[in-house]
């Protein structure tokens, strides 16, 4: 008896980690390209996490379109990318130099209007998409832990883009040219580089990346106006654990905070119920359990204020 | 002379809001009254979120989190048998000081952006701690059914006698902050906003001046909460919401930043156009955000100097981020 609870609990807690890798990876792609903007352009984007949601809605509307995942998936990263490019074209390409005020206050008005266009259009409630039936089934792991292949591809997807994105960055010109504008923006102007150019790529880079986590979580959370805001919190969270403006740093934030998030939850509420009588740890377990993150974060600003990876000679 | 054109502003504004309980309910338009309070209620928040902005150029997006934090503070004393509104007001002011010291304290460890999106991660955080309180509403926030007192009396209830004690309180935040602000305390956070080194190298610890007005924003914008508590008779963890946080934030920066009207002026402006648009658009956010991307883009300075535009001599439309390199 003893053995098969203790297998049960074992295997929860393995699926837990791999819900946490899964997190994790798509904060990664949503804390990416924050943090490239932010480090690049020194561009505060709140709307980053909107774009997100417009990443799930437009899988979902182009799957109504087409009926089929994949040609959905390749049209919202095209749509993704042009309303990216259309929103640093309008807006975002005057406020480069300017205060975070008012960048705060235009991407502000931007989530606005996004979140009450989705509203409109697709009305206020939850929508949902299924996964694809060639992905639809699920892995046998061990004798007791099946876990949907979805999630799997989701998880191998994100590591994908980051490994991608990290030789982007470190291995080819326009990373080499990121790396010098993040650093000192004036000096590769002056050097003649098209700047402008540069920072346009990597906006696109940034909203289409947004975008691509908004459509591979579509088929496994609810779509929802709204859903970006609480996602791009999280995303900073990532960013000020790993240091602003580093690949490396978001993506070990990204991890953490994914695998802590829910690993430690399913933890914390087991351990209270272990130490404390069940009334009390049903009422704090909760609270605290969403606290986590943010006490992690609490923890980094304490013993390294400037994140655990930072970018080398950022802002 | 220009100093006294906007203490004349100030005095006319406060003057209609004093006119206005006795004038518009004869006309029929009681439903102005409790918009104006709503204004108000804003405006004491907003004041607040000014003086870590506007003089300390600390941008915070986790304001509403310190409002919250008076209502839920007040309700819960309310619930456990404190009637007081004093001892309650007491209580709103320590638990949100201690809240600002300390996650002010982790979030001064930083400046810029970064200040930026620590606040609005904390604000998060109590945002959530919030709908987990199952015993007092969770998500769905906590209906009062008794309210505060006075000392038993219920002067504090009555709808007439809140709007006073609000406008009270808008006029006694207002002075106090513009005290603050002309006083040395002011002067070095504008002195740390325009130039953190020197001003740390003239023996003045940045940090220390950060914090105490961080904390005492915390305990005004509770003031602003305690007093939304009593007035909606209700608390909800939307209360803290980060979008709460945006919109003071647009109520400071449309007003003008370190203007002396400009949190009082931006808040009626909000509230007006918000009435205005969603009377005639349900979806009135659609016209709203377009507009502050505009503003945004545009509008620089505010209101204040697009109404007053010879306020020069008050530093508006601040461009330094606290302690960031160019």
């Amino acid at each position: 008896m003893y053995g098969k609870a203790d297998a049960v609990s074992l295997t929860l807690f393995l699926i837990q980690c791999l819900n946490g890798l899964q997190y994790g990876t798509l904060l990664f792609l949503i804390a990416a390209g924050l943090t490239l903007v932010f480090g690049v352009m020194g561009f505060i984007n709140l709307a980053h996490g909107v774009q997100y949601m417009v990443g799930a809605y437009l899988v979902f509307a182009f799957q109504q379109l087409t009926g089929n995942f994949f040609v959905a998936v390749v049209l919202s990263l095209v749509a993704a990318l042009l309303l990216g490019l259309l929103l640093e074209y309008f807006v975002f390409r005057h406020l480069y130099g300017r205060d975070h005020l008012d960048q705060v206050l235009a991407t502000f008005g931007i989530i606005i209007f996004l979140n009450e266009l989705a509203k409109v259009i697709f009305g206020p409630g939850t929508l949902s998409i299924e996964p694809p039936e060639v992905l639809s089934g699920s892995v046998q792991l061990t004798e007791q832990l099946r876990y949907p292949v979805y999630r799997f591809v989701t998880i191998l997807a994100g590591l994908a883009v980051a490994v991608l994105l990290y030789i982007t960055v470190t291995r080819t010109r326009v990373g080499m040219l990121i790396r010098a504008g993040a650093t000192t923006p004036e000096m590769v102007s002056a050097l003649g580089v098209n700047i402008q150019r540069l920072f346009m790529i990597v906006f696109g880079v940034g909203a289409m990346l947004a975008g691509f986590a908004g459509v591979i979580a579509a088929p496994i959370f609810a779509i929802e106006p709204g859903m970006g805001d609480n996602i791009l919190i999280i995303a900073f969270v990532v960013i000020i654990i790993g240091g602003v403006g580093s690949i490396r740093g978001a993506f070990l934030g990204a991890l953490m905070v994914g695998l802590f998030d829910t690993v430690g939850r399913t933890l914390l509420t087991e351990g209270l119920e272990v130490v404390f009588p069940p009334s009390f740890s049903n009422q704090v377990g909760p609270a605290l359990a969403s606290m986590l993150i943010y006490i992690l974060m609490a923890a980094v600003l304490v013993v390294r204020p400037q994140g655990l990876l930072p970018a080398k000679g950022a802002h | 002379m220009r100093m006294d054109r906007s203490l004349l502003v100030m005095a006319l504004v406060f003057v209609l809001l004093l006119a206005a309980p006795f004038v518009l309910p004869p006309l029929g338009q009681s439903y102005l009254l409790s918009l104006l309070i709503k204004a108000m209620l804003l405006a004491i928040a907003a004041i607040s979120l000014d003086l870590l902005v506007g003089q300390g150029g600390m941008i915070s997006l986790g304001h509403a989190a310190f409002v919250a934090i008076g209502a839920y503070t007040a309700a819960i004393g309310l619930e456990s048998g404190i009637e007081n509104i004093l001892v309650l007001l007491l209580l709103a002011l320590l638990v949100s000081g201690l809240c600002a010291l300390v996650t002010g304290a982790l979030a001064l460890r930083t400046t810029g952006v970064y200040f930026l999106m620590i606040t609005l991660a904390f604000g998060q955080m109590i945002y959530f701690t919030l709908t987990s309180l199952a015993p007092y509403g969770g998500d769905d926030g906590l209906t009062l059914w008794s309210l505060a007192t006075f000392f038993g009396s219920d002067v504090v209830q009555g709808s007439g006698q809140l709007y006073l004690i609000i406008l009270l309180t808008l006029l006694a935040s207002w002075w106090g902050v513009q005290r603050l602000s002309n006083a040395r305390f002011g002067r070095v956070l504008r002195a740390a906003r325009d130039n953190p080194d020197r001003t740390e190298i003239m023996g003045f610890s940045i940090f220390r001046f950060r914090l105490t007005a961080y904390v005492i924003a915390g305990m005004i914008a509770a003031v602003s909460g305690l007093l939304t508590m009593q007035h909606a008779e209700f608390v909800s963890p939307a209360m803290a919401a980060w979008q709460r946080s945006g919109d003071l934030l647009v109520i400071v920066v449309l007003g003008g930043l370190g203007t002396r009207n400009g949190a009082l002026l931006g808040a009626l402006f909000l509230v007006i156009v918000e009435e205005v648009l969603g009377s005639f658009l349900h979806e009135w956010r659609l016209i709203y955000g377009p507009l502050l991307v505009l503003m945004a883009l545009h509008a620089k300075g505010g209101l204040s100097h697009l109404l007053f535009p010879a306020n020069r001599t008050e530093k508006a439309g601040v461009t330094r981020v606290n302690g960031e390199q160019a």
